[in-house]
């Protein structure tokens, strides 16, 4: 009996990618306070904000000014927030190091990372869309894909900043940043009310005022996105990611 | 298959350096196919440096390091599904389970190892459906171990593979690395205990303070700069002039002689025969053999570095 003669080999890359995308979101969905980030606080805006006069918003259109926004919270908690927590720990533990080292490899590890991220961002938007279509939410069909687009460049700065913040800081310094730039931005404006018009620099200092405010114009009156709003989630699409693939740290 | 011939480890001259202090000064060492090499040292000799270095994750600053004839850094990719990795700590998700984390490295591999009989092996099918964070230290470099093998890789590298391991979980990992060797698979291991390296391992490799202090199979580290020592128990107060020269004796305690220099069949012979011919009343004769412990102790820690090759 031999039971360990060696026998290496790589299992097909989309085996490998399949199993490690299953556990990346297995572990979100075991990590609470992820799951209330991600999907509790949105729907408790959307609901609060978008049902009751509990704020001032700048229309008498309560849902198709919240529900634009709370889809952009979404996004921002998980590609942002929640990635950089995750990703921070998972660097401290020497997961990244592991994981890296294995037959999935660092690009594999990222792909993986990022269609997770993708999987939870749709199911998130598609749950909060359907609940606020069940309490009356109506919005405008025509202009779909300049929100998709707008979106994708949202998630892909979030998603830079996250790997940025969780490679250059200590996990707990992470958690601590990346939770108050959540709450900064949820705070500024945007969703629950009105944002400081700050011109084309706020669109840039406040991209979820920015991104809340694009799918505004698309979902709620079908109409273009703003161009300052275009450069300023593209600004960050470009730079966080490209700062990231120099800071990036595996261990 | 590349770099099929070539040994499982060949590393030359190899530096390692964190800002001003250098971990590994200019190590050379080769692990045959097939064989199991045990770096020995204290902390901070160098030895998880000079791993990591094997493992592809620094690039050295000086030297050259050749792992299945490869390049691991620059062949990262080809090299990792061929190897088996067994950090000294962590690398593995908190929360998930002991299971989920095997038969997620069993679904990187093409023809992996049955991941039940692994957790059998090891001892922890009981905690399969525990969370990786609420094992216990032992347990997690069981799991850690299983974790490396489950590709069935043709080399493994084990960093402190029975540290914080109890008594039987540790036997149990040597009589698993022993198998290893004997179905062909070649292992490079870190340890700072003795009788780890001496039991397991085809070559040793002492390390001190970076550098290379001895190499050898464990039989010729001990007996290359073997002094045997003979113990003789005699009445007390004999005057041992007649043995001097040839042996250095001593008597540590009254009445408890130590003979030490060249003892072989002919050389014990003649010291008890020199007893006999002084008139000693012998009640007790012992001989010990250096062990790997002495040979290491004084390498480590009387020797000056480099003076020891």
């Amino acid at each position: 009996m031999s039971t360990f003669a060696p026998a290496p080999g790589r299992a097909p890359m989309r085996t490998i990618l399949a199993t490690q995308i299953r556990m990346e979101l297995l572990l979100t969905a075991r990590r609470g306070e992820a799951v209330v980030l991600a999907m509790g606080v949105p729907l408790l805006v959307l609901l609060g904000a978008g049902l009751f006069d509990v704020t001032n918003l700048p229309t008498e259109d309560r849902l198709g000014y919240v529900v634009p926004g709370v889809l952009a919270l979404t996004v921002m908690s998980t590609a942002f927030t929640g990635q950089a927590i995750t990703t921070g720990y998972e660097r401290s533990y020497g997961v990244l190091k592991r994981l890296g080292a294995s037959p999935l490899t660092r690009p594999g590890l990222l792909l993986a990372k990022t269609a997770a991220v993708l999987v939870q961002i749709v199911v998130q938007v598609l749950v909060l869309a359907l609940v606020g279509l069940a309490v009356g939410w109506r919005p405008e069909a025509g202009a779909l894909l300049p929100a998709l687009g707008v979106t994708v460049l949202a998630a892909a700065g979030y998603s830079g900043l996250a790997l940025l913040l969780a490679s250059v800081l200590k996990p707990e310094t992470t958690t601590g940043a990346a939770t108050l730039i959540y709450v900064v931005m949820l705070s500024v404006g945007g969703i629950m009310f009105g944002a400081p018009d700050l011109g084309p620099a706020g669109w840039f200092l406040l991209p979820l005022a920015a991104h809340a405010e694009a799918l505004r114009e698309t979902l709620m009156h079908g109409g273009s996105v703003p161009a300052g709003i275009w450069l300023a989630l593209l600004a960050w699409a470009v730079l966080w990611p490209a700062v990231a693939a120099r800071k990036f740290r595996w261990e | 298959m590349v770099g099929g011939d070539a040994a499982a480890v060949e590393v030359t001259d190899v530096v390692v350096r964190y800002g001003d202090t250098t971990a590994v000064d200019g190590v050379s060492l080769r692990l045959p196919r097939g064989r199991v090499l045990a770096l020995l040292g204290h902390n901070g000799a160098g030895k998880t440096s000079l791993l990591q270095v094997c493992e592809g994750f620094r690039r050295p600053d000086g030297g050259r390091a050749r792992v299945l004839g490869l390049d691991p850094v620059g062949d990262h990719d080809a090299l990792m599904p061929r190897l088996g990795i067994m950090l000294q700590s962590g690398g593995v998700y908190p929360w998930a389970t002991a299971g989920e984390i095997l038969r997620l490295f069993a679904s990187f591999a093409a023809d992996p190892l049955d991941t039940d009989m692994l957790l059998d092996r090891l001892g922890l099918r009981r905690f399969e459906r525990t969370r990786f964070r609420r094992l216990s230290g032992g347990e997690q470099q069981r799991l850690s171990l299983a974790v490396a093998l489950v590709g069935r890789p043709e080399l493994v590298f084990l960093d402190e593979p029975t540290a914080g391991m109890d008594t039987e979980a540790r036997h149990t990992t040597w009589q698993l690395i022993e198998e290893l060797r004997a179905d062909g698979v070649s292992v490079l291991l870190t340890t700072h205990l003795l009788d780890e390296a001496e039991r397991l391992a085809d070559d040793v490799v002492i390390m001190r303070s970076g550098r290379v202090a001895a190499t050898g199979t464990p039989a010729e580290l001990t007996s290359a700069a073997a002094v045997d020592v003979l113990e003789v128990r005699a009445e007390p107060g004999l005057d041992l002039a007649g043995l001097r020269g040839r042996w250095s004796v001593a008597e540590p305690s009254p009445g408890q002689y130590t003979i030490s220099g060249a003892l072989d069949t002919a050389g014990l012979a003649e010291v008890l025969t020199w007893f006999a011919s002084a008139g000693a009343d012998v009640t007790a004769v012992n001989t010990r053999r250096r062990t790997l412990e002495d040979v290491y102790l004084s390498l480590t820690t009387q020797t000056p570095v480099g003076a020891a090759q």
